[in-house]
């Protein structure tokens, strides 16, 4: 169950020691945008040390590295994949050929270290044109492929249009990769909420994500965790409201009937589909189902 | 490893440790700072001791200043520091 995906600065060992007990659901190490160039050594130094000796609880570990067109990312990767991060977040990913040249290096790591090869999942980081129009070949492109996941910054930057709260400018975007994502199988994560203070406009930004079936958001504040959760998590109304399809579906299986209603409505293959999402979800998150 | 220059990694913000590092008259000094020096002294030097000695280095000046840093932070700043220092300047 991944709701929150949390940024920590790789070089701040202050936000890296807390990372385990802010309640996101992963954390996000990074080791790209949040270093300079001159402390990139710094960075990578810091967060395998923090792997090798902090306890993130059960937080998901997820190490963003430095972009393929960086002379960074293959020591990013020989450095981290050794301390068992369950996911790599590569970033401005364009294509698929672009996530197959990060996968056969990652298989070489791992080999090398005595990992299983393919068990480390790849989040990539679409924040381009071209990475959006080539969503579905990217979710395709390799079995590592966990989810993919929005980033709007750098879209917009792309885009030359100015990012706003309201988000109409990457609405084409959040649908396009969402559609990519479920096609392929895997789950999509939202942009973040950058105005830290603005809390109620977090929840609506978070609402329309989750309205147009994201999993989840990542975060860049510890204060918009609980937020974010809470929006993504089945609400007791959504789980009592599943609960009693399945009832339904027992009743009617119990009285030989063909067609199946609850409060007047058809119950269908979506809908059941949809109940049972639910209770899978509220199940993962150790909720009563 | 040899320490052919200065160099510095770590910062004096909160829960860091700054560690410079220069080279050295065939010993080992250690010059500490610590907000927490009253308490964890011995156990932040034992530290730097240790991957001063996992990296070779036997002649080394260190200046280390201290503001609460967990041991693997550093571990980091000082293993950071060493491969910073033992890089040739190219020419």
């Amino acid at each position: 169950m991944r709701r929150t995906m949390m940024f920590l600065p790789g070089n701040n060992p202050n936000m890296i020691m807390n990372g385990g007990i802010l309640g996101a659901d992963s954390i996000i190490l990074d080791l790209e945008d949040a270093v300079a160039p001159d402390q990139k050594d710094a960075a990578r130094e810091l967060v395998k040390n923090a792997l090798r000796t902090l306890d993130f609880q059960n937080c998901e570990i997820i190490v963003r590295i430095n972009a393929l067109d960086t002379p960074y990312w293959e020591e990013d990767l020989e450095e981290m994949i050794p301390l068992r991060p369950q996911v790599i977040m590569p970033t401005k990913v364009s294509g698929a050929t672009y996530c197959k040249t990060l996968s056969e290096k990652m298989a070489q790591v791992e080999q090398k270290s005595g990992i299983p090869v393919g068990s480390t999942k790849i989040i990539p980081l679409l924040e381009t044109a071209l990475g959006i129009e080539n969503a579905f070949e990217i979710a395709l492109s390799t079995p590592r492929m966990a989810a993919l996941y929005l980033g709007a910054e750098d879209l917009t930057a792309d885009l030359r249009c100015k990012r706003t709260k309201e988000g109409g400018e990457i609405l084409y975007a959040r649908g396009r990769l969402v559609m990519a994502a479920r096609a392929a199988g895997i789950d999509a994560y939202d942009t973040p909420f950058t105005d830290v203070e603005d809390l109620q406009g977090l929840e609506r930004d978070a609402q329309l994500a989750k309205s147009l079936g994201y999993t989840g958001k990542a975060v860049i504040s510890p204060r918009h965790v609980d937020i974010v959760n809470q929006v993504f998590s089945p609400t007791l109304l959504e789980i009592e409201h599943a609960k009693a399809v399945f009832a339904a579906i027992q009743a009617a299986k119990e009285q030989g009937k063909g067609a199946i209603s609850l409060n007047g409505k058809m119950i269908d293959a979506p809908i059941v589909q949809r109940a049972q999402i639910v209770l899978d979800n509220a199940e993962a998150m150790g909720m009563e189902v | 490893m040899d320490i052919v220059k200065p160099a510095v990694a770590g910062t004096i913000e909160s829960s860091d440790v700054m560690v410079q590092i220069f080279p050295g008259n065939g010993n080992i000094e250690i010059d500490l700072e610590s907000s927490v020096d009253v308490y964890y002294r011995d156990t932040i030097l034992s530290v730097i001791r240790e991957v001063l000695d996992q990296s070779q280095v036997c002649s080394v000046k260190i200046k280390a200043i201290d503001r609460g840093a967990l041991d693997c932070t550093i571990r980091a700043r000082v293993a950071t520091a060493i491969k910073r220092a033992s890089q040739e300047v190219s020419a």
